[in-house]
């Protein structure tokens, strides 16, 4: 079971991988600690500064579109946000996302605002998002399938050197 | 004859479309859009800019003595870091990605060589039915020789490196039908970027896109690649054209969409900052002021495309307007080859061109030529997101090569249909 109970940060529709960390500044380094200080800079120079542990990411649609970089995931996880919310997300950076532990959720999130507290409860039976200043709550299933067994394992690393494989579904 | 009816039942294969078909035949069971599959990959393709993060998921996940699972369906091109930029970091890339295929007896493309999934196409690596995954989300583009080439992020090309196997959810399919004679002066990429438009940023997320009609067979290859690179733009997973040899969709195939896009009545194209899908016809950016020109990248970096772009550049006189810094970039060194052979690169160059190494070049801000504050530029690239090139105070707009080669004449953007032969 996890539990995050943070602040909503609130960012547009079509929020590419290059705006949450430029290309031009993963060549420099692939170290998330220096990086993270220039988290979504694109859009705001500020915004790394402002972050606080606990914070969530809330977008419209198609979270992480463009380049399928990686660093894109692990900079959010390395400025202290553990989960991110979208309408919709691509795909690439969906996968990143689970890949490394950090829990996207697929949810309606048009009435959330800059700065609203979340309160996000993940288990077997599915996510549960609670918007504390409109009291809404919203329950979205588990994941299931390999993305959910990874997810569940705390990333692909952790779940591979379990499994030594993917293991196709009902089929262990 | 109940028995026989059931057999009937049981031997009726639903059809499927090529991307069903593919994943099927590598995941070695009946699959549908929707199934979840782990399918064996063909090719599994990073570059020096994904690459260094993948070993060092490899080695988290393999632990100490990891061995690649077939190193002949794996390769590493040095594209996006070409050359070596001042900072160190880039070199320490390279160095790291050299040693790990040295070890494990993995293919690198060397800097210079050109862009990851260019090099692949041009060498007869990609074949029709493969699976191939790139960390490189324009690893798309290879869909154009009737492979499922899709993108993936570091982690995910390590797994496939270390067990050759990655789980894949088979997508619903989109066909786009492509009808009519293309006008005279209308590129590929003003056909994609018309593509992009029609379906949205995220229009084609999670499909695949299956390019079929009595047009198709019209495009080159050189078309068919473009098209297939900006759909990922639209976010689609594997953007694959029927080749002959190759597997074909079944009729009757389920397909989510259908979009017909007829080509015989459509225009010039630009993107206007700061995305692929901010689509417009040329006449509405006409006289935007320019100051920097950008030929290359997977999607205008071809030999068809610089011989385009020169072609407009010499009717039009062959003189780089006052003010506008036009780049050239070769997608690959068997193209820069070609365009030596040929005359198109030298003509360039004299025309004051400044000509890159080929790679990714100024497409990213990885490596090249960098906008100054507050420059406009126009490119034949796939991506104009704010400070995608490096610099967020340079707007991008995205266009034909042979656009582009009439903005450098005039500084401005201009639809090179209207670049007339000069005095």
């Amino acid at each position: 079971m996890t539990e995050i109970i943070g602040r909503a940060r609130r960012l547009g529709d079509d929020i590419n991988t290059d705006y949450i960390i430029s290309s031009a500044r993963k060549k420099t380094t692939l170290d998330e600690q220096i990086l993270k200080q220039y988290l979504l800079e694109s859009l705001d120079p500020a915004f790394a500064s402002s972050v606080r542990a606990g914070d969530v990411l809330v977008a419209g649609k198609n979270l992480g579109c463009g380049s399928a970089m990686e660093v894109a995931a692990t900079v959010i996880l390395a400025a202290g946000i553990r989960a991110v919310l979208a309408t919709s997300f691509a795909r690439s950076f969906y996968r990143n996302a689970i890949n490394n532990g950090l829990l996207p959720i697929e949810c309606d999130t048009t009435e959330i605002l800059e700065g609203d507290g979340l309160m996000i409860t993940a288990g077997p039976d599915g996510t549960s998002i609670t918007n504390e200043r409109t009291g809404r709550c919203e329950i979205r299933p588990p994941l299931g399938g390999i993305a959910g067994a990874i997810l569940d394992a705390g990333g692909l690393v952790a779940y591979l050197r379990r499994e030594g494989r993917f293991v196709p579904l009902g089929r262990t | 004859m109940a028995f026989r009816a059931a057999r009937t039942q049981l031997y009726r294969m639903p059809p499927q479309t090529i991307a069903e078909k593919i994943l099927s035949a590598k995941c070695g069971r009946l699959a549908h859009a929707g199934d979840v599959v782990v399918c064996d990959v063909d090719l599994v393709l990073g570059t020096d800019a994904s690459a260094p993060m993948a070993i060092g998921y490899f080695e988290r996940m393999g632990g100490p003595g990891a061995r690649v699972h077939d190193p002949s369906r794996v390769a590493f091109a040095l594209d996006h870091y070409t050359p070596q930029s001042e900072s160190e970091s880039t070199a320490k890339f390279h160095a790291q990605v050299r040693a790990f295929a040295r070890e494990q007896g993995v293919r690198v493309f060397e800097v210079g060589e050109g862009i990851s999934h260019q090099i692949i196409v041009e060498r007869g690596i990609v074949r029709p039915g493969q699976l191939i995954v790139g960390a490189d989300s324009h690893t798309v583009t290879c869909g154009a020789l009737n492979a499922f080439a899709t993108g993936v992020g570091s982690s995910d090309l390590a797994a496939a490196m270390l067990t050759g196997q990655l789980w894949l959810r088979v997508p619903e399919t989109m066909r786009v039908t492509l009808r009519g004679d293309r006008p005279a002066g209308v590129a590929a990429k003003d056909i994609a970027l018309a593509i992009v438009a029609m379906l949205g940023g995220d229009g084609a997320e999670y499909h695949a896109i299956e390019f079929v009609g009595p047009a198709a067979d019209s495009f080159s290859r050189d078309d068919r690649l473009v098209l297939s690179n900006l759909m990922v733009e639209a976010g689609a997973k594997a953007a694959i054209w029927e080749v002959a040899g190759g597997v074909f969709a079944d009729a009757g195939a389920r397909c989510v969409r259908e979009l017909v896009v007829g080509i015989d009545r459509l225009t010039p194209r630009v993107a206007l900052p700061h995305a692929p899908k901010n689509v417009v016809a040329i006449a509405d950016a006409v006289g935007t002021p320019v100051q920097m020109v950008f030929l290359g990248t997977c999607t205008g970096g071809r030999a068809s495309d610089l011989r385009d772009a020169r072609a407009i550049l010499e009717r039009g006189g062959g003189r780089i307007a006052d003010g506008v810094t036009l780049v050239v970039t070769p997608v690959s060194s068997d193209v820069a080859r070609q365009l030596e052979a040929d005359g198109t690169l030298p003509a360039l160059a004299r025309m004051g061109a400044v000509i890159t190494a080929p790679g990714c070049g100024a497409c990213c801000g990885t490596s090249g030529v960098i906008p100054d504050d507050g420059m406009t530029v126009l490119s034949t690239a796939n991506r104009n997101f704010k400070a995608r090139m490096g610099n967020a105070s340079a707007p991008i707009y995205l266009a034909s090569p042979a656009a582009c080669a009439a903005a450098a004449l005039s500084g401005a953007i201009a639809d090179p249909r209207t670049v007339r032969a000069g005095p």
